[in-house]
């Protein structure tokens, strides 16, 4: 798909970068002086104790927050060298290329096919064939193809739980962005469907740049490459997963991922 | 050792218990009785007139007190006309307030707007009758209903249902001040099940890059449908049975017309002006059948909203 990834996989280009991020909630400052660069086609886990501020880090990736009028952010995210907070930035053509998932499963009232269809359906006019096509490929990409195929009329709210994340996931990448958001996208399912989704991570990390919040340390272990230690809206500790697991440089992040904290 | 009350005194509580629990169950039956007495009391009165027109009451248009002719088509078709003009104009704009209120107000007016919503649900139904005939009425006939005759008048299949004069009474007015008098009911209903919907659905919809009607007409109001539904119903049911701001602008007459620019008659402002006029059995016996028609519509309006709302706390309860 990407001529210098498949000639090197190693090479690193930096496909997000942040610099001098600062978040506020009204007068609440929750982001204090983010700076970091996120991998393309590579797994970036978010850690840390609750209220840190992954979660609104990876909100400021797509402009989630510009729903609620007391939040801003200042600073840059640059996305393939652009400024995504630039006021000019169309906030639709961003989330085109920037998808998201959240904490829970969250199907639209609507068959599952038109689900995937409703994202596609924003951008693109294809015909009844190519529709068909991506809402299969996105199912095959989610690996819910053989689960949903026989079912594609029915409600997406009569999938089972983790079937349902997958789902979501499938949704947000009919669009075909380029990054991928997961904000906790585990935290509501059982063991089983968990394993399912960690395993699609790491299918999916082949096709789009994955920016991944958990607050299970050994999920980001397993399927990060990159993991960046959050505390108290600061950016304790950044470097690749191997290195923050078993070597930190920092105490805190020790002390966190040890158990001693958090 | 723990003292024991005095045995009397037991025997009193269990006494009380029992007369205590027997009065609530006599309160809450009252109520069903109350119903059937209604019921029943209706179908008595209009015996006379059902033995008299039989299922041809529902069909006919005479309403000839002076020969003893009556026919309920007139007030119900009006009452139906103009419940649906009410509803036609109702719906759509509470959608608008609702959405407004939900997604698009700054904060610091969402307060104040939505209890200024409530108000005009607080304004009793005879003010506005009174408005609809001294100020509304007028400026429909000089301003509005000219201009209907000349665009719409004309036109081949729309134009009979806007020709005739311009009064400002009519079916059309009273439809008007229907849907001003229902939508604070609706668009308060719409708003309180748009409240009620999880953010991340909203924000899963945005986050593929829905513009916030997409995420309205797409996500959010097929998710509350059930809700919506039983406002709407609820409305419905409340223009349905409107009384004084019906009587005061549709006109009052039994005459069966396709222009809803001419006077016409609801089943609920019927019974209010003839009621105390109605002599002899046949004349009150008909108009006690109109009263079991307008039960039976609005019984049958409202039991669709209980059943709509009913769905609606089920999925609530799926949902937690």
């Amino acid at each position: 798909m990407n001529a210098e990834n498949t000639a090197n996989p190693k090479t690193i280009i930096p496909k997000l970068i942040v610099r001098d991020l600062n978040f506020y909630y009204g007068n609440d400052r929750a982001l204090k002086d983010i700076n970091l660069s996120i991998a393309e086609k590579m797994v970036t886990a978010f850690i840390g104790p609750s209220g840190c501020g992954k979660s609104t880090l990876l909100r400021t990736f797509n402009r989630m927050y510009q729903l609620y009028p007391m939040q801003k952010a200042t600073g840059e995210v640059l996305l393939d060298g652009a400024n995504i907070l630039d006021k000019k930035q169309d906030l639709n053509m961003l989330r085109a290329k920037i998808g998201m998932v959240f904490q829970k499963p969250t199907p639209f009232p609507m068959s599952i096919y038109d689900n995937i269809a409703f994202g596609v359906k924003l951008y693109e006019s294809l015909s009844k064939n190519d529709m068909d096509e991506r809402v299969e490929w996105a199912l095959r990409k989610a690996a819910l193809w053989t689960e949903a195929k026989d079912k594609l009329r029915q409600s997406g709210t009569s999938l089972s739980g983790g079937q349902q994340q997958r789902l979501c996931i499938a949704r947000a990448i009919a669009v075909k962005p380029q990054v991928l958001l997961l904000d906790e996208p585990t935290s509501a399912l059982d063991p089983i469907s968990t394993a399912h989704i960690e395993k699609l991570i790491d299918e999916l990390k082949e096709d789009f740049t994955i920016v991944i919040v958990t607050h299970n340390m050994q999920q980001a272990a397993r399927v990060s490459d990159y993991t960046a230690y959050m505390y108290l809206g600061d950016l304790i500790e950044f470097g690749d997963t191997s290195t923050v697991f078993t070597n930190p440089k920092r105490k805190e992040t020790e002390d966190y991922i040890t158990g001693r904290f958090g | 050792m723990p003292k024991f009350l005095h045995e009397a005194s037991l025997k009193r509580h269990t006494i009380l218990d029992l007369l205590f629990r027997n009065l609530t169950r006599v309160s809450a039956f009252g109520v069903l009785v109350l119903l059937a007495a209604i019921i029943g009391s209706l179908v008595v009165g209009s015996m006379p007139a059902i033995r008299a027109f039989g299922f041809g009451f529902l069909t006919s248009s005479d309403w000839d007190p002076v020969n003893d002719q009556f026919g309920a088509l007139i007030p119900i078709f009006g009452t139906l006309v103009t419940s649906g003009i009410a509803l036609l104009i109702a719906i759509p704009v509470s959608f608008g307030i609702a959405l407004f209120l939900t997604e698009l107000s700054p904060r610091i007016l969402r307060r104040p707007l939505g209890i200024a919503i409530e108000l005009l649900a607080g304004i009793p139904s005879i003010i506005y009758g009174m408005w609809g005939l001294f100020v509304f009425a007028p400026l429909f006939a000089d301003h509005v209903e000219p201009w209907l005759n000349d665009r719409i008048g004309a036109m081949p299949y729309l134009g009979p249902f806007f020709s005739g004069p311009p009064m400002g009474i009519g079916m059309l007015t009273a439809g008007i001040i229907l849907s001003i008098m229902i939508i604070p009911f609706i668009a308060s209903v719409m708003r309180d099940v748009f409240e009620v919907v999880p953010t991340l659905l909203k924000e899963s919809a945005y986050g593929l890059g829905a513009t916030t009607w997409e995420v309205m007409w797409k996500v959010v109001l097929p998710y509350t449908r059930i809700g919506v539904v039983g406002g709407i119903m609820l409305g419905l049911g409340r223009a349905l049975g409107e009384t004084m701001a019906v009587t005061f602008v549709i006109g009052n007459s039994h005459e069966l017309s396709k222009s809803l620019l001419m006077p016409g008659n609801s089943i609920a402002s019927a019974l209010a002006n003839e009621f105390t006029e109605a002599y002899g059995e046949l004349y009150t016996s008909a108009l006690i059948e109109l009263g079991l028609i307008l039960f039976f519509i609005t019984f049958v309006v409202l039991s669709l909203a209980r059943y709509m709302l009913y769905k609606l706390g089920k999925r609530e309860g799926q949902a937690a």
